[in-house]
């Protein structure tokens, strides 16, 4: 067993876990930080990506220990101070981005780092960065379509929403 | 209403805070104090004899709770089918026993052979691990037409052979093979329907719970329809009465079809619970759920169109293969027969249509629905067939459709269904205007010049949804009734909670019902709660599949609040004094014709539960109304789905260009949603064209067992989608005029994708006239260069 501690939307987080012990499961399980998914077991879906440090990272293919002493934040940490949606959120539900929701905390976590990085992505390159992360309910449109919305684009031309 | 709330609005949907801020309750995100971890021991050969099972390491390793083989499941029953399909010959189809852990032999991989309950997950892992099952290997039963030769291996030893039924529907063979014989142009085409996995983005997931206290149980489970769990699982598997089981189906994933059937998992679970007296929570891996979820599809297809000099259709004959796997899954035999057979006539008016289907047993994984069932499988066959006759015979692909649409409702077709309404001309038209078909010859010679390839392909389907009246499919064959139910709460102060029997795993119920309870009394919908997915507060009902929540679950919300309301009004009448004749209700407000006088919503539901000035003795106090709605009919959505390709003619490679889709599914509640429905729907479609295949090899081992084999689509293989509903010809037999959009997309969007990429390759000079799916890279460019 080791001694992990962390930093997990912006409150300290510790615990005690085996060395193999994923973070996608210390956040679940530790800390009940349920709404990172898993959605495989081959590191393909994007179902458990959070930010560790600021980047995007999928939580099933780090170990807790690795992410000692980091900032993490989790789907949990988006909403704004007062509980209201954050943009990316608010995007995604204005432009019916989602639809089972278990895909959504991966993709809100891989949208908000995508545009921290490219705060004005094309379509094409949504479409090229959410490469890891796969949604089976809404064919994407709606994903893509919030995130371009969620960096200011006027989106009111493409189809049906 | 106003159009910011109430049917017609693009109402947000009030599920998407919840999962937005990562507070959505899946069954994995429930743990109970004390739980224990069941992990499965699964056959890693396709068919084979259980010589023996060592157990005895494994029992005393650490964290072991109980070590579960067949054995512990002498009592219970197998895993039952829902529908009894009756063959040619009037005889039942071949049923096999379906047990919940492996008796005497393993007959897929994946197949669950032992069930190891321990503390930890890892635990019940290792101990796994050091359990020895002696098997002897068998060749395995894989390709369906081996299946059905003399003296092949059969999958089940009790059975006469690996033919689980041999079905016709609509006219004879002997009537459709005369027109033939005569016709001026017969077309025909052999094709396969390609194995597919469905893939929710959730992985089933079962927690079974036992108390002792009370002898009863709770199954926290990944399913959209918790009520036939409890009813199959309670009533034919472990012997459980209902008011001693509860059924959970929290926040779904998604299911596709998937999550309907009963699964072994579910019943061991819950079982394993009172026998450890421990909770048992199972969680299935991803690679697990490649090799025990049920599949879909896999069809192998001959079909020949008769057509006179006018390219007006004769008849249609067509032969299906259809792979069951090695049991029946819940649903399985009703795929290829009621929901495929029945939809063989199209949008066409040809007077002659007969259908065989053959149902076979292989050692593979049970097949069954996956989104559209059957439908898809039709619509492709069909849609290919007319595109390939409409080039043998030089007439444009648009317009051969247009010279045989049925234009007269209801009607009739020879294969047992009777569409009440449509105008497939409408759809066509506005299929041909959305995708500006007219400019694709421009587009096309762009595409030339750049040395690409560029095909439109047109599909128009029919689907039958809003499944389905009980009387009539009880005469197919199904076990079970097809109604739905719901009941209206409505509280003292006004607000109402609706308990539903459907399931919402993504179509966002819990706002489009609510709009449309909201609509019939004029109340804000934010007064209004949809409760669903536990048996244990919501009325019985059937579950989500088959388009039919909102054309069968929405109709018993409607006929409920119709007695509400008629309850209401009578209410109303006696606080206003007037005769109930005369009380009209309008925005939440209760008045009397003609006067001023009026009284609120909430006035009156007050007076139901503080009955001090009331009608005691004409109506009781209270105000909750229960309905089952059972539909007179099945719905038909219809449309005209068109697509766009450019073929890299180096590579083989297909890009989709552009896809429209242009249906008629009646009247409309949340259009924000349809359209999302329609758009994954597409993309699961475009999916099983271009990229998805589920394959063995000839050892009966799956090769595309993980994400890495298994090409799902991503947002980079498809576009923006152009969709339309504007189409709309109200459902004349239920209240809400609605059809279903949930299968629609992934019904009409392959054959309009192979038949763009044929027009391509066509186009370009290469005489390749079908390629089966999935159209990869390799495929395409081997039709074209061989
Ligand atoms: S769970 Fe699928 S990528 Fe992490
Ligand atoms: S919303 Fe269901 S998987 Fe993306």
């Amino acid at each position: 067993m080791v001694s992990v501690s962390m930093n997990v939307n912006g409150k300290p987080a510790s615990g005690e876990v085996e060395g193999r012990t994923l973070l996608s499961a210390f956040l679940r399980e530790n800390l009940k930080l349920t709404g990172t998914h898993i959605g495989c077991d081959t590191s393909q879906c994007g179902a458990c990506v959070v930010h560790v440090d600021g980047k995007a990272v999928k939580a099933c293919t780090m170990l807790a220990a690795e992410a000692d002493g980091s900032e993490v934040k989790t789907i949990e940490g988006m909403a704004n101070a007062d509980g209201s949606l954050g943009v990316v959120q608010q995007a995604f539900q204005d432009h019916h981005g989602l639809q089972c929701g278990f895909c959504t905390p991966g993709m809100v976590m891989s949208a908000a780092a995508l545009l921290s990085e490219n705060p004005n992505p094309s379509e094409a390159e949504i479409r090229e960065y959410l490469e890891g992360n796969l949604c089976r309910c809404t064919g994407y449109h709606n994903i893509v379509k919030a995130i371009m919305a969620a960096a200011g684009q006027d989106v009111s031309k493409i189809a049906a929403e | 209403m106003p159009k910011d709330g109430g049917i017609g609005a693009s109402s947000k949907r009030r599920e998407d805070v919840r999962f937005l801020t990562g507070k959505g309750r899946y069954t994995d995100d429930i743990n109970i104090h004390g739980q224990a971890y069941a992990y499965f021991l699964r056959s890693e050969v396709a068919y084979g004899k259980i010589n023996g099972i060592d157990t005895s390491v494994a029992e005393g390793m650490p964290g072991v709770v109980q070590i579960f083989t067949a054995k512990d499941f002498e009592g219970a029953g197998g895993i039952p089918c829902g529908w009894q399909v009756t063959d040619r010959h009037g005889q039942p189809m071949q049923e096999p026993k379906h047990p919940i852990l492996a008796e005497g032999f393993v007959r897929h991989v994946g197949d669950p052979i032992v069930g190891v309950v321990a503390d930890t997950l890892e635990q019940a892992r290792d101990a796994a691990e050091a359990i020895d099952v002696d098997i002897t290997e068998i060749d395995p039963v894989l390709d369906m037409r081996a299946a059905l030769a003399d003296g092949a291996t059969k999958v089940h030893d009790e059975l006469s052979s690996n033919l689980c039924y041999d079905w016709n529907l609509g006219n004879s063979p002997e009537e459709a093979e005369q027109v033939m014989n005569s016709a001026h142009h017969v077309t025909t085409l052999e094709l396969t329907n390609n194995r597919l996995i469905a893939n929710p983005m959730e992985p089933r997931v079962a927690v079974g719970d036992y108390s002792i206290a009370n002898d009863d149980y709770t199954l926290y489970t990944t399913s959209q329809n918790p009520h036939v769990i409890r009813l199959l699982m309670g009533a034919f598997v472990l012997n459980i009465p209902e008011h001693k089981l509860r059924v959970v189906a929290p926040d779904v994933g998604g299911g596709f079809g998937s999550k309907i059937y009963h699964y072994a998992e579910e019943a061991f679970c819950t079982f394993a619970a009172k026998q450890c007296m421990r909770p048992v929570k199972w969680t299935s891996s991803r690679s697990e759920a490649f090799v025990s979820d049920a599949h879909g599809r896999d069809h192998v297809t001959t079909i020949r169109l008769a057509l006179d000099e006018n390219g007006k259709f004769l008849a249609i004959h067509t032969d299906t293969l259809a792979n069951m796997g090695a049991y029946l899954s819940t649903f399985s035999s009703s795929i290829p027969t009621w929901l495929h057979g029945t939809l063989m006539a199209g949008n066409y008016t040809t007077p002659i249509v007969s259908v065989n289907v053959k149902a076979v047993f292989t050692n593979t994984v049970p097949v069954d629905a996956y989104r559209g069932a059957g439908r898809p499988e039709a619509t492709f066959q069909l849609e290919r067939v007319v595109d390939k006759a409409a080039r043998e015979m030089g007439i444009d692909p648009v317009e051969i459709r247009r010279r045989n649409f049925i234009t007269e409702f209801p009607y009739a077709t020879p294969v047992a269904v009777e569409y009440d309404t449509g105008d497939y001309h409408a759809t066509m038209d506005k299929l041909l205007e959305l995708s500006d078909h007219a400019g694709f010859e421009v587009r096309a010679a762009e595409s030339k010049a750049n040395g690409k390839l560029r095909g439109f392909g047109i599909s128009h389907y029919i689907e039958a949804c809003g499944i389905a009246p009980s009387n009539l499919v009880g005469q197919l064959g199904a076990r079970a009734g097809l109604y739905e139910s719901a009941t209206v709460r409505v509280n003292a102060t006004g607000s109402i909670s609706v308990m539903t029997g459907s399931h919402s795993h993504g179509q966002g119920h819990e706002t489009s019902f609510a709009q449309v309870v909201a609509e019939m009394i004029g109340i804000d919908e934010k007064q209004i709660d949809i409760v669903h997915g536990d048996t244990a507060n919501t009325p019985m009902g059937m579950g989500t599949y088959g388009s039919r929540s909102l054309a069968v679950g929405g109709s018993a919300i409607v006929r409920a609040t119709e007695k509400i309301l008629n309850k209401a009004k009578k209410i109303a009448a006696h606080l206003l004094e007037a005769s109930e004749a005369d009380i009209e209700l309008k925005d939440g407000t209760f008045t009397v014709a003609g006067t001023d006088k009026s009284v609120a919503w909430g006035d009156v539901t007050l007076a139901a539960y503080v009955p001090h000035n009331y009608p005691l003795e004409e109506i009781e106090p209270g105000l909750e109304e229960t309905a089952f709605y059972d539909p007179a009919n099945f719905t038909y959505p219809s449309g005209g789905y068109g697509c766009e390709v450019e073929v890299d003619p180096e590579t083989g490679k297909v890009q989709i260009l552009s896809f429209t889709a242009a249906d008629d599914f009646g009247n409309v509640v949340n259009p924000m949603i349809v359209e999302g429905q329609v758009q994954g729907g597409l993309a699961q479609g475009i999916g099983q064209a271009l990229l998805e295949n589920c394959a063995y090899d000839e050892n009966g081992q799956l090769l595309s067992g993980s994400y890495m084999d298994y090409t799902m689509p991503r947002a980079d293989d498809v576009p923006m989608f152009k969709v339309d509903h504007s189409c709309m010809t109200p459902c004349t037999h239920n209240p809400l005029g609605v059809k279903g959009c949930g299968e629609a997309g992934a019904i009409g969007s392959p054959p309009a994708v192979v038949n763009a990429v044929i027009d391509a390759l066509q186009r370009g000079g290469h005489d390749v006239k079908h390629i089966d799916m999935p159209l990869s890279p390799d495929r395409v460019w081997m039709a074209m260069n061989s």
